[in-house]
């Protein structure tokens, strides 16, 4: 790529993000503690996925070369996606999955909230709708993240576990590159960076109801933004594509 | 807290209400079991609004339930057989008037 677009990058960033989550919170389906929970995880699924599919079909419309969001979903390699690399590790536990959701739709709900005022009209009100669908994710695993972490001694040492595994990558969130400057000196795109504060203001605050601690900060991996995955990712993909790969012209 | 009225994990049951708009009653939607009713309304809303069928939700222990037994329908509800008088269709009621 000689040069970069930046909204297009911001789209496919944004975009990214919430399908591998999505498909990462669908792995659930059919496999959840109780049925109750079963439904739940697959409406968030559903959720970040209906969020991609916004994303990715604007991000389409910026590129002008014809790909629609399934092009964009099911015909990239591994390292054509720009997800944050939180997004993409495996599920692990329910703990994992509580943690990573807390983590994640806690810092998403406080960008989209700043994003509904961006000077993009098409981002503005993608945010407005994803807004209050991550403020309900992160306010039902902060929930679980309490339960857990202030429940059994087991439940209590796999969601410390999970706050310990996935506390560094929380960090790329927070990061921004040229791309992001471009966005936020435009005022497409809120800085992440001014919240962080209140962001691990209320991460904290559930963690210590939780009765859970967060690690020192020490090494904080960054890199899937601009394409730089785990190993974990390309098994994501394969499962994801695999339909539309193998037979192109299939409908459903 | 009876034992039928809990789940396979220990959870016991919750009977699930749900007002569709404002004005209406709350009307039973199903139930559900959850570890309390703070986590009933949660997996309430994930269960039973997720088609925006939804403004407000009432959970209640199904045990806190006092039903009727179904061996006294005759005495209960027979009575109110025939008593035409107790239904007012005997009025006029103007096309327009919806809610009625």
């Amino acid at each position: 790529m000689s040069k970069v677009d930046p909204l297009f990058e911001t789209c496919l960033r944004l975009g990214d993000t919430a399908l591998v989550l999505g498909q990462r919170l669908a792995e659930w389906s059919s496999k959840a503690p109780t049925v109750e929970l079963d439904i739940a995880l697959s409406n968030h699924a559903l959720d970040m996925i209906g969020q991609a599919q916004l994303f990715l079909e604007y991000a389409g419309r910026v590129e002008g070369k014809g790909r629609d969001e399934d092009a964009l979903a099911y015909h990239r390699q591994d390292f054509e996606f720009r997800n944050a690399m939180i997004a993409e590790l495996p599920k692990g536990d329910f703990a994992c999955t509580m943690v990573r959701q807390l983590l994640f739709a806690t810092y998403a709900s406080m960008f989209y909230e700043r994003m509904t005022a961006s000077t993009d009209a098409d981002l503005a009100a993608i945010a407005g709708k994803a807004e209050k669908e991550m403020a309900y994710h992160a306010r039902h695993a902060g929930e679980w993240v309490v339960r857990l972490g202030d429940g059994t001694e087991e439940s209590h040492q796999r969601a410390q576990d999970a706050v310990n595994l996935l506390w560094p990558y929380a960090h790329e969130l927070f990061q921004t590159d040229v791309v992001d400057q471009a966005m936020i000196e435009t005022g497409v795109l809120p800085d992440a960076a001014a919240f962080k504060g209140e962001w691990l203001g209320e991460i904290e605050a559930v963690l210590k109801r939780a009765t859970l601690s967060l690690p020192e900060d020490d090494w904080m991996p960054s890199g899937g933004r601009s394409g730089q995955h785990t190993e974990h990712l390309a098994y994501l993909l394969a499962e994801m594509q695999v339909l539309p790969r193998a037979y192109p012209d299939a409908k459903w | 807290m009876t034992n039928d009225a809990k789940g396979k994990g220990g959870w016991p049951l919750f009977e699930v209400f749900i007002r569709s708009k404002q004005g209406l009653s709350h009307v039973h939607a199903g139930s559900l079991h959850a570890a309390d009713a703070k986590m009933a309304i949660e997996n309430a809303r994930d269960v039973y609004t997720r088609r925006n069928e939804g403004t407000s939700i009432w959970v209640v222990p199904s045990d806190a339930i006092s039903a009727s037994a179904p061996e006294d329908k005759g005495t209960l509800f027979d009575p109110a057989d025939s008593k035409i008088y107790r239904h007012p269709t005997f009025y006029t009621v103007p096309d327009d008037v919806e809610c009625l």
